[in-house]
């Protein structure tokens, strides 16, 4: 009973994970085949909204809690560290951390709840009231339609957004040291760029690109094939939330011991 | 005009005349969903020009029917031709042309609620042809028009009754000319008003632009108004076959209890069998 319960759950994930490749790969041929007709891949409207609703409608959120975040651990650290006199290394260990982990992580789930939810639910409402239905009934392509100004969107502007995270941490992580540590901004600055090294950077950036993908395909994925009406679209919302968040943090831990084990040796 | 190749015992209609192709041919179609057999051995003809009525029980297939035309659905045997050409092995990129060459009117509209309805109609001709802006915006004029629906450009779908809708739906599915129209439930829900509005519009715009239609209905009267032939599926098959008047008078018991609406025959009885 117990292999056969871990059996449907492997052949449940695999069924998932080829489903999102296909998605993926349905999508660029839809696209391709729009190129190949001299035309823009999709709505150029549909993909600034989608921009702004990602990039300048998430800026407020992912820079409010990564302020705060950043804040509370150069408070944290600081004070442990200030027992061994060590406390100049708050600005370094904050920059580290979220330049390589917390950065694109906090995003990640942060964009999870905020966009992959309201991907979900849109284009499930669709697919209930049979628009989606329509868009490929006139021949238009829903993932091309759809799906591809969504993805692109979330793609390009997670790096973004990523950068704006970290800088949120940074500022958070200057006003405690300023204030209870007796670091003063030049040598904040100069202890940032200390620690700032290029790998962490593209890691970050890579990391970012990767859950902008991810969050984007699954979302996209739950919201096309939600079944039962509204009920369907709420229970579909709220697995998509779950299984984003899960695989987004699964995925880092994974890239982490990787990092750490074979990139670092 | 079309052939037909119905099930045992149901309506034979005439072989169409040598050379004059049908626009649309279901041959021996089944379609299954794991157990459950949906269509059994389908096969009908839809001529040029041609307004067939396909009725049945709720939940009988008709509806899967439209979406096998569209290829949006693949049957497990058999084949559906497009104008010759079997809709099954078309590339994505052909399939999406012949699509451009139907028209789709939902039951419930489904127009994209986030879209005006000037959008609504402009988006096939903006996606699929050349057309310039004020070209297309002459179009939907003209389409809006036709539906009686001047004026009503900037609306949003929501802010439409449901006759509205089902009436933007069909200037919508006009929008690129299309030689094929597709009903589902067209009247289903509307008072008797807009229904026979509906159902004159569909006349209209079948004798206006020349093209066919395949409309899925179990409105009686609607049914009987539009069709120039019928056809009645029953447990996954063709049953009958006939012009309006043959289909009227039919002696098929299950036709006729369907017809008349009747509560007594086969079908009740079937369905408490199944029970």
């Amino acid at each position: 009973m117990v292999i056969g319960a871990i059996g449907h759950y492997i052949r449940t994930f695999l069924q998932t994970v080829s489903s999102l490749i296909w998605l993926l790969i349905d999508m660029v041929a839809e696209m391709g085949d729009h190129i190949s007709r001299g035309r823009l891949p999709f709505r150029r409207s549909v993909f600034f909204e989608q921009g702004e609703r990602i990039g300048l409608g998430s800026v407020p959120l992912v820079c409010m809690v990564s302020f705060f975040l950043g804040l509370t651990m150069a408070l944290l650290t600081g004070y442990q560290l200030r027992t061994f006199g060590t406390e100049r290394l708050v600005p370094g260990l904050i920059t580290i951390a979220f330049w390589r982990e917390l950065g694109p992580l906090m995003t990640g789930i942060i964009l999870a709840a905020r966009i992959g939810a309201a991907f979900t639910a849109e284009l499930g409402t669709m697919t209930v009231s049979e628009e989606v239905e329509a868009i490929e009934a006139m021949g238009l392509g829903p993932l091309r339609f759809l799906v591809a100004p969504r993805l692109t969107a979330l793609v390009l502007l997670m790096p973004a957004l990523v950068v704006m995270s970290n800088l949120a941490a940074l500022l958070g992580t200057y006003m405690i040291c300023q204030i209870s540590f007796n670091i003063n901004g030049e040598n904040f600055i100069d202890l940032v760029l200390d620690a700032l090294i290029l790998k962490d950077v593209l890691l970050g950036m890579a990391k970012s690109i990767l859950f902008g993908l991810i969050i984007g395909l699954i979302a996209c994925y739950s919201g096309l094939t939600v079944k039962g009406g509204a009920a369907g679209v709420g229970t579909a919302t709220t697995q998509s939330v779950v299984l984003t968040i899960t695989t987004v943090i699964g995925i880092d831990t994974f890239l982490n011991m990787l990092q750490v084990n074979v990139l670092n040796n | 005009m079309a052939a037909a190749s119905p099930s045992p015992g149901a309506t034979r209609r005439e072989t169409p005349p040598a050379g004059d192709q049908p626009l649309v041919r279901l041959e021996d179609v089944v379609l299954r969903f794991g157990e459950k057999t949906v269509l059994d051995g389908i096969s009908f003809t839809v001529g040029k020009g041609e307004r067939l009525v396909v009725m049945g029980q709720s939940g009988g297939g008709k509806s899967t029917l439209l979406r096998l035309v569209m290829g949006i659905l693949r049957p497990t045997s058999g084949h559906v031709y497009f104008d010759g050409t079997d809709v099954a092995r078309l590339t994505r990129r052909q399939l999406n042309s012949m699509r451009a060459r139907l028209g789709m009117v939902y039951q419930y509209s489904a127009l994209i609620s986030s879209l005006t309805v000037r959008d609504n109609l402009a988006l096939p001709l903006e996606e699929l042809t050349e057309k310039s802006t004020r070209d297309i915006d002459t179009m939907i004029l003209e389409r809006l028009a036709a539906v009686d629906m001047s004026g009503s450009e900037d609306k949003m779908p929501s802010e439409l009754s449901g006759g509205m809708r089902k009436r933007i739906g069909l200037a919508r599915a006009l929008m690129l000319e299309p030689e094929l129209i597709l009903y589902d439930e067209p009247s289903a829900g509307l008072d008797p008003v807009t229904s026979s509005v509906i159902d004159e519009l569909i006349i209209d715009t079948s004798a206006r632009t020349k093209s066919s239609a395949i409309i899925v209905t179990h409105e009686m009267e609607s049914a009987f108004r539009i069709a120039t032939r019928m056809v009645m599926l029953y447990q996954g098959k063709v049953i009958a076959d006939d012009s309006p008047d043959e289909f009227r008078n039919s002696s098929n018991e299950v036709v006729a209890q369907f017809v008349s609406g009747s509560t007594h025959g086969p079908i009740g009885e079937a369905a408490h069998q199944r029970k």
